[in-house]
Protein backbone atom coordinates (compact mmCIF):
# COMPACT_ATOMS: atom_id res chain seq x y z
CA UNK A 1 0.00 0.00 0.00
CA UNK A 2 2.73 2.31 0.93
CA UNK A 3 4.16 1.86 -2.52
CA UNK A 4 0.85 2.69 -4.10
CA UNK A 5 0.58 5.77 -1.99
CA UNK A 6 3.90 6.97 -2.99
CA UNK A 7 2.92 6.22 -6.55
CA UNK A 8 -0.22 8.24 -6.12
CA UNK A 9 1.71 11.01 -4.63
CA UNK A 10 4.04 11.01 -7.58
CA UNK A 11 1.08 11.00 -9.92
CA UNK A 12 -0.45 13.90 -8.16
CA UNK A 13 2.75 15.81 -8.40
CA UNK A 14 2.99 15.11 -12.16
CA UNK A 15 -0.54 16.31 -12.81
CA UNK A 16 0.38 19.68 -11.45
CA UNK A 17 0.90 22.16 -14.28
CA UNK A 18 4.55 22.61 -15.13
CA UNK A 19 5.21 26.30 -15.32
CA UNK A 20 7.20 26.96 -18.43
CA UNK A 21 9.89 29.51 -17.86
CA UNK A 22 8.71 32.86 -19.20
CA UNK A 23 11.26 33.96 -21.72
CA UNK A 24 12.02 37.62 -22.13
CA UNK A 25 9.75 39.02 -24.85
CA UNK A 26 12.09 41.92 -25.64
CA UNK A 27 14.70 41.32 -28.28
CA UNK A 28 17.76 43.48 -28.46
CA UNK A 29 17.25 45.53 -31.60
CA UNK A 30 20.47 47.51 -31.47
CA UNK A 31 22.29 45.46 -34.06
CA UNK A 32 19.28 45.46 -36.35
CA UNK A 33 18.95 49.25 -36.18
CA UNK A 34 22.65 49.62 -36.82
CA UNK A 35 22.38 47.53 -39.93
CA UNK A 36 19.28 49.34 -41.14
CA UNK A 37 20.91 52.74 -40.81
CA UNK A 38 24.04 51.54 -42.53
CA UNK A 39 21.98 50.40 -45.49
CA UNK A 40 19.98 53.65 -45.52
CA UNK A 41 23.19 55.65 -45.65
CA UNK A 42 24.46 53.51 -48.49
CA UNK A 43 21.30 53.86 -50.57
CA UNK A 44 20.98 57.57 -49.89
CA UNK A 45 24.51 58.28 -51.04
CA UNK A 46 24.45 56.05 -54.08
CA UNK A 47 21.15 57.35 -55.44
CA UNK A 48 22.09 61.01 -55.45
CA UNK A 49 25.73 60.69 -56.36
CA UNK A 50 25.54 58.16 -59.16
CA UNK A 51 24.00 60.58 -61.62
CA UNK A 52 26.74 61.72 -63.95
CA UNK A 53 27.59 65.36 -64.42
CA UNK A 54 27.49 66.94 -67.79
CA UNK A 55 29.16 69.88 -69.38
CA UNK A 56 27.27 71.89 -71.95
CA UNK A 57 29.16 72.60 -75.09
CA UNK A 58 27.92 74.73 -77.94
CA UNK A 59 29.76 74.78 -81.21
CA UNK A 60 29.28 77.23 -84.05
CA UNK A 61 27.42 76.19 -87.16
CA UNK A 62 29.55 74.26 -89.54
CA UNK A 63 29.71 75.95 -92.89
CA UNK A 64 29.93 73.41 -95.66
CA UNK A 65 30.98 75.92 -98.25
CA UNK A 66 34.44 77.09 -97.27
CA UNK A 67 34.28 80.15 -99.52
CA UNK A 68 31.39 81.50 -97.48
CA UNK A 69 33.47 81.35 -94.37
CA UNK A 70 34.19 84.87 -93.34
CA UNK A 71 37.27 85.28 -91.24
CA UNK A 72 36.23 86.89 -88.00
CA UNK A 73 38.53 89.66 -87.01
CA UNK A 74 39.10 90.06 -83.32
CA UNK A 75 41.32 92.34 -81.38
CA UNK A 76 44.64 90.62 -80.80
CA UNK A 77 44.87 92.14 -77.33
CA UNK A 78 41.88 90.10 -76.30
CA UNK A 79 42.88 86.71 -77.61
CA UNK A 80 44.78 84.04 -75.83
CA UNK A 81 45.53 80.86 -77.70
CA UNK A 82 45.97 77.56 -75.93
CA UNK A 83 47.47 74.68 -77.86
CA UNK A 84 47.27 71.22 -76.39
CA UNK A 85 49.93 68.68 -77.27
CA UNK A 86 50.55 65.10 -76.38
CA UNK A 87 51.47 63.80 -72.92
CA UNK A 88 49.40 66.51 -71.21
CA UNK A 89 51.64 69.27 -72.50
CA UNK A 90 50.26 72.69 -73.16
CA UNK A 91 51.48 75.86 -74.80
CA UNK A 92 49.85 79.25 -74.76
CA UNK A 93 50.42 82.69 -76.14
CA UNK A 94 48.66 86.00 -75.86
CA UNK A 95 47.95 87.99 -78.97
CA UNK A 96 49.40 87.06 -82.33
CA UNK A 97 52.03 84.39 -82.63
CA UNK A 98 54.27 86.67 -84.72
CA UNK A 99 53.90 89.64 -82.42
CA UNK A 100 52.72 88.50 -79.00
CA UNK A 101 51.52 90.91 -76.38
CA UNK A 102 54.01 91.85 -73.66
CA UNK A 103 54.60 88.83 -71.45
CA UNK A 104 52.56 86.67 -73.74
CA UNK A 105 55.09 84.92 -75.91
CA UNK A 106 54.58 81.15 -76.42
CA UNK A 107 55.18 79.45 -73.09
CA UNK A 108 54.87 75.92 -71.82
CA UNK A 109 52.42 75.31 -69.02
CA UNK A 110 50.76 72.52 -67.12
CA UNK A 111 47.12 71.87 -66.37
CA UNK A 112 45.60 72.83 -63.10
CA UNK A 113 45.62 75.38 -60.37
CA UNK A 114 49.26 76.41 -60.53
CA UNK A 115 49.65 76.11 -64.26
CA UNK A 116 47.50 77.54 -66.98
CA UNK A 117 44.85 78.84 -64.59
CA UNK A 118 47.14 81.52 -63.17
CA UNK A 119 47.74 82.90 -66.63
CA UNK A 120 44.07 82.83 -67.55
CA UNK A 121 42.94 84.44 -64.32
CA UNK A 122 45.52 87.17 -64.70
CA UNK A 123 44.25 88.03 -68.15
CA UNK A 124 40.57 87.64 -67.41
CA UNK A 125 40.83 90.74 -65.22
CA UNK A 126 43.55 92.63 -67.10
CA UNK A 127 42.03 92.45 -70.59
CA UNK A 128 38.77 94.35 -69.90
CA UNK A 129 40.88 97.00 -68.22
CA UNK A 130 43.16 97.22 -71.23
CA UNK A 131 40.29 97.49 -73.70
CA UNK A 132 38.42 99.84 -71.44
CA UNK A 133 35.13 98.12 -72.16
CA UNK A 134 33.56 95.61 -69.81
CA UNK A 135 31.90 93.76 -72.65
CA UNK A 136 35.15 93.34 -74.54
CA UNK A 137 36.56 90.64 -72.36
CA UNK A 138 38.98 87.88 -72.98
CA UNK A 139 38.69 85.47 -75.87
CA UNK A 140 40.34 82.10 -75.51
CA UNK A 141 41.04 80.05 -78.59
CA UNK A 142 41.42 76.39 -77.77
CA UNK A 143 43.41 74.43 -80.30
CA UNK A 144 43.61 70.73 -79.58
CA UNK A 145 46.31 69.09 -81.64
CA UNK A 146 45.92 65.60 -83.05
CA UNK A 147 47.85 64.02 -80.22
CA UNK A 148 45.89 65.60 -77.40
CA UNK A 149 43.38 63.56 -75.47
CA UNK A 150 39.76 64.06 -74.58
CA UNK A 151 40.77 64.63 -70.98
CA UNK A 152 42.90 67.59 -72.08
CA UNK A 153 39.94 69.12 -73.86
CA UNK A 154 37.65 68.69 -70.87
CA UNK A 155 40.33 70.07 -68.56
CA UNK A 156 40.72 73.21 -70.64
CA UNK A 157 36.96 73.66 -70.93
CA UNK A 158 36.80 73.22 -67.20
CA UNK A 159 39.36 76.00 -66.73
CA UNK A 160 37.13 78.22 -68.83
CA UNK A 161 34.26 77.52 -66.47
CA UNK A 162 36.39 78.05 -63.37
CA UNK A 163 37.91 81.30 -64.59
CA UNK A 164 34.62 82.65 -66.02
CA UNK A 165 36.13 83.30 -69.41
CA UNK A 166 33.40 85.16 -71.31
CA UNK A 167 34.22 83.87 -74.79
CA UNK A 168 36.02 80.78 -75.88
CA UNK A 169 36.06 78.65 -78.98
CA UNK A 170 37.46 75.34 -80.05
CA UNK A 171 39.31 75.85 -83.29
CA UNK A 172 40.51 72.90 -85.27
CA UNK A 173 42.77 74.37 -87.90
CA UNK A 174 46.31 74.79 -86.78
CA UNK A 175 48.45 77.13 -88.88
CA UNK A 176 51.89 75.98 -90.07
CA UNK A 177 53.56 78.30 -87.56
CA UNK A 178 51.50 76.87 -84.77
CA UNK A 179 52.23 73.37 -86.02
CA UNK A 180 55.88 74.15 -85.41
CA UNK A 181 55.06 74.84 -81.80
CA UNK A 182 53.14 71.57 -81.61
CA UNK A 183 56.05 69.65 -83.08
CA UNK A 184 58.40 71.29 -80.63
CA UNK A 185 56.11 70.33 -77.79
CA UNK A 186 55.62 66.75 -78.94
CA UNK A 187 59.31 66.13 -79.38
CA UNK B 1 17.96 54.86 9.58
CA UNK B 2 17.04 52.79 6.63
CA UNK B 3 18.98 53.43 3.50
CA UNK B 4 16.88 54.81 0.62
CA UNK B 5 17.30 52.41 -2.22
CA UNK B 6 17.87 54.15 -5.52
CA UNK B 7 15.67 52.72 -8.21
CA UNK B 8 17.94 51.32 -10.83
CA UNK B 9 17.12 52.68 -14.30
CA UNK B 10 17.00 50.29 -17.18
CA UNK B 11 19.99 50.77 -19.45
CA UNK B 12 18.33 49.43 -22.56
CA UNK B 13 15.83 51.64 -24.34
CA UNK B 14 13.01 50.51 -26.53
CA UNK B 15 14.28 50.40 -30.08
CA UNK B 16 11.14 49.14 -31.76
CA UNK B 17 9.99 52.49 -33.09
CA UNK B 18 13.44 53.44 -34.25
CA UNK B 19 13.78 50.15 -36.03
CA UNK B 20 10.42 50.67 -37.70
CA UNK B 21 11.42 54.08 -39.01
CA UNK B 22 14.80 52.87 -40.16
CA UNK B 23 13.33 50.04 -42.16
CA UNK B 24 10.63 52.23 -43.62
CA UNK B 25 13.29 54.61 -44.92
CA UNK B 26 15.39 51.72 -46.11
CA UNK B 27 12.49 50.32 -48.11
CA UNK B 28 11.85 53.73 -49.63
CA UNK B 29 15.45 54.18 -50.73
CA UNK B 30 15.73 50.67 -52.10
CA UNK B 31 12.57 51.12 -54.16
CA UNK B 32 13.49 54.54 -55.51
CA UNK B 33 17.07 53.60 -56.35
CA UNK B 34 17.55 52.81 -59.98
CA UNK B 35 19.60 49.74 -60.58
CA UNK B 36 22.71 50.52 -62.53
CA UNK B 37 22.73 48.47 -65.67
CA UNK B 38 26.06 46.93 -66.63
CA UNK B 39 27.77 49.11 -69.16
CA UNK B 40 28.36 47.66 -72.56
CA UNK B 41 31.44 49.78 -73.01
CA UNK B 42 33.00 50.86 -69.76
CA UNK B 43 34.74 54.20 -70.02
CA UNK B 44 36.80 56.25 -67.65
CA UNK B 45 35.23 59.69 -67.80
CA UNK B 46 37.34 62.79 -67.32
CA UNK B 47 36.35 64.85 -64.31
CA UNK B 48 35.24 68.45 -64.16
CA UNK B 49 33.87 70.90 -61.63
CA UNK B 50 30.54 71.48 -63.35
CA UNK B 51 27.51 70.59 -61.30
CA UNK B 52 24.90 70.25 -64.04
CA UNK B 53 23.25 66.87 -63.97
CA UNK B 54 22.47 64.95 -67.08
CA UNK B 55 18.76 64.88 -68.02
CA UNK B 56 16.95 61.59 -67.49
CA UNK B 57 14.78 61.70 -70.57
CA UNK B 58 15.06 62.95 -74.09
CA UNK B 59 18.69 62.02 -74.24
CA UNK B 60 20.86 60.07 -76.60
CA UNK B 61 24.20 58.93 -75.28
CA UNK B 62 27.16 58.37 -77.58
CA UNK B 63 29.89 56.46 -75.81
CA UNK B 64 33.34 56.69 -77.31
CA UNK B 65 35.90 54.35 -75.90
CA UNK B 66 38.47 51.75 -76.55
CA UNK B 67 38.18 48.05 -75.94
CA UNK B 68 40.19 45.13 -77.30
CA UNK B 69 42.57 47.73 -78.71
CA UNK B 70 39.97 49.15 -81.05
CA UNK B 71 38.17 52.46 -81.05
CA UNK B 72 34.47 51.91 -80.65
CA UNK B 73 31.35 54.00 -80.58
CA UNK B 74 28.30 52.79 -78.68
CA UNK B 75 24.85 54.22 -78.95
CA UNK B 76 22.15 54.44 -76.31
CA UNK B 77 18.73 56.04 -76.18
CA UNK B 78 17.08 56.81 -72.86
CA UNK B 79 13.42 56.72 -73.91
CA UNK B 80 11.83 53.44 -74.92
CA UNK B 81 9.46 55.02 -77.42
CA UNK B 82 12.38 56.59 -79.23
CA UNK B 83 14.24 53.29 -79.19
CA UNK B 84 11.50 51.48 -81.07
CA UNK B 85 10.96 54.41 -83.41
CA UNK B 86 14.63 54.52 -84.30
CA UNK B 87 14.68 50.75 -84.84
CA UNK B 88 11.78 51.02 -87.29
CA UNK B 89 13.66 53.71 -89.18
CA UNK B 90 16.80 51.57 -89.38
CA UNK B 91 14.83 48.47 -90.38
CA UNK B 92 13.28 50.37 -93.21
CA UNK B 93 16.53 51.92 -94.33
CA UNK B 94 18.64 48.76 -94.21
CA UNK B 95 15.79 46.43 -95.26
CA UNK B 96 15.96 44.18 -92.24
CA UNK B 97 12.78 42.77 -90.79
CA UNK B 98 12.58 42.57 -87.05
CA UNK B 99 9.97 40.40 -85.40
CA UNK B 100 7.73 41.87 -82.71
CA UNK B 101 9.67 39.89 -80.14
CA UNK B 102 12.94 41.39 -81.29
CA UNK B 103 11.43 44.85 -81.23
CA UNK B 104 10.29 44.30 -77.67
CA UNK B 105 13.77 43.07 -76.77
CA UNK B 106 15.36 46.10 -78.38
CA UNK B 107 13.22 48.47 -76.33
CA UNK B 108 14.98 47.11 -73.26
CA UNK B 109 18.49 47.62 -74.56
CA UNK B 110 20.12 50.60 -72.88
CA UNK B 111 23.18 50.75 -75.00
CA UNK B 112 24.55 48.74 -77.86
CA UNK B 113 27.42 48.77 -80.27
CA UNK B 114 26.85 46.47 -83.21
CA UNK B 115 26.22 47.15 -86.87
CA UNK B 116 22.52 46.94 -87.70
CA UNK B 117 23.17 43.70 -89.58
CA UNK B 118 24.33 42.08 -86.36
CA UNK B 119 21.53 43.44 -84.24
CA UNK B 120 19.33 40.34 -84.65
CA UNK B 121 22.08 38.17 -83.29
CA UNK B 122 22.68 40.51 -80.38
CA UNK B 123 19.00 40.56 -79.48
CA UNK B 124 18.85 36.78 -79.41
CA UNK B 125 21.55 36.71 -76.73
CA UNK B 126 20.97 36.88 -73.03
CA UNK B 127 21.63 40.32 -71.59
CA UNK B 128 24.44 38.97 -69.47
CA UNK B 129 26.20 37.64 -72.56
CA UNK B 130 25.87 40.90 -74.44
CA UNK B 131 28.31 42.77 -72.24
CA UNK B 132 31.00 40.12 -72.60
CA UNK B 133 34.23 41.14 -74.21
CA UNK B 134 34.44 40.99 -77.97
CA UNK B 135 30.70 40.58 -78.55
CA UNK B 136 29.98 44.13 -79.59
CA UNK B 137 32.27 45.60 -82.17
CA UNK B 138 31.01 49.18 -82.19
CA UNK B 139 28.75 51.05 -84.56
CA UNK B 140 30.29 51.75 -87.96
CA UNK B 141 30.77 55.48 -88.33
CA UNK B 142 33.18 55.94 -91.20
CA UNK B 143 32.36 57.72 -94.42
CA UNK B 144 31.49 54.54 -96.35
CA UNK B 145 29.16 53.04 -93.81
CA UNK B 146 27.90 55.71 -91.48
CA UNK B 147 25.28 53.90 -89.46
CA UNK B 148 25.79 56.15 -86.48
CA UNK B 149 24.44 59.05 -88.46
CA UNK B 150 21.38 57.00 -89.44
CA UNK B 151 20.74 56.04 -85.84
CA UNK B 152 20.90 59.69 -84.82
CA UNK B 153 18.54 60.63 -87.58
CA UNK B 154 16.19 57.79 -86.66
CA UNK B 155 16.10 58.88 -83.04
CA UNK B 156 15.36 62.48 -83.95
CA UNK B 157 12.59 61.41 -86.33
CA UNK B 158 11.11 59.17 -83.65
CA UNK B 159 11.22 62.05 -81.21
CA UNK B 160 9.21 64.25 -83.53
CA UNK B 161 6.74 61.48 -84.37
CA UNK B 162 6.16 60.89 -80.68
CA UNK B 163 5.14 64.49 -80.36
CA UNK B 164 8.27 65.47 -78.53
CA UNK B 165 8.18 69.20 -78.07
CA UNK B 166 11.73 69.35 -76.88
CA UNK B 167 14.65 68.77 -79.17
CA UNK B 168 16.46 65.53 -78.46
CA UNK B 169 19.63 66.12 -76.51
CA UNK B 170 22.89 64.42 -77.29
CA UNK B 171 25.59 63.57 -74.84
CA UNK B 172 29.08 62.37 -75.59
CA UNK B 173 30.64 60.12 -73.03
CA UNK B 174 34.24 59.75 -73.93
CA UNK B 175 37.11 57.91 -72.37
CA UNK B 176 39.62 60.35 -70.95
CA UNK B 177 42.50 58.69 -72.78
CA UNK B 178 40.74 58.90 -76.11
CA UNK B 179 42.62 61.00 -78.64
CA UNK B 180 40.95 64.21 -79.72
CA UNK B 181 40.46 63.31 -83.42
CA UNK B 182 38.27 60.38 -82.39
CA UNK B 183 35.99 62.64 -80.37
CA UNK B 184 36.11 65.18 -83.17
CA UNK B 185 34.79 62.56 -85.56
CA UNK B 186 31.72 61.98 -83.42
CA UNK B 187 31.21 65.71 -82.96
CA UNK B 188 31.45 66.14 -86.73
CA UNK B 189 28.76 63.52 -87.29
CA UNK B 190 26.50 65.43 -84.92
CA UNK B 191 27.37 68.74 -86.51
CA UNK B 192 26.64 67.37 -89.96
CA UNK B 193 23.06 67.13 -88.79
CA UNK B 194 23.12 70.64 -87.42
CA UNK B 195 23.34 69.52 -83.84
CA UNK B 196 25.66 72.17 -82.54
CA UNK B 197 24.99 71.93 -78.87
CA UNK B 198 25.59 68.83 -76.85
CA UNK B 199 26.68 67.62 -73.47
CA UNK B 200 29.98 66.15 -72.46
CA UNK B 201 29.53 63.63 -69.69
CA UNK B 202 32.07 64.06 -66.94
CA UNK B 203 32.72 62.82 -63.46
CA UNK B 204 32.89 64.98 -60.39
CA UNK B 205 36.12 66.61 -59.36
CA UNK B 206 37.14 67.67 -55.88
CA UNK B 207 36.34 71.23 -54.81
CA UNK B 208 39.93 72.40 -54.40
CA UNK B 209 41.01 71.52 -57.89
Amino acid sequence: MAELNSGDGGGKKGSKKVRSKKSNSKVDLTAMVDLAFLLITFFMLTTSLSKPQSMDLGLPDKEEDKTKDKPIKVDQVRTMTIIMGKDNKIKWFHGLLESPEPGGSPTDAVYGKNGIRKEILKRVTSIPQATGDKDKGMIVIIKPSKKSTYRNLVDVLDEMAICNVPTYAIVNDITPEEQKLVDEMNK
Amino acid sequence: MAKVKMSKKATSIDMTAMCDVAFLLLTFFILTATAKAPEALPVDMPSSVVQTKLPETGLVMLTVGKSDGKEKVFYGMKDRAIRSGALDYMAQKYKIDFTDEEKAQFALVDEFGVPVEGLKQLLSMKSADRVKKGVQSGIPCDSINNQLQDWIQGARKANIENGGTKELQFAIKGDSKELYPQIKKVMDILQDQKINSFNLVTGLRGKDY
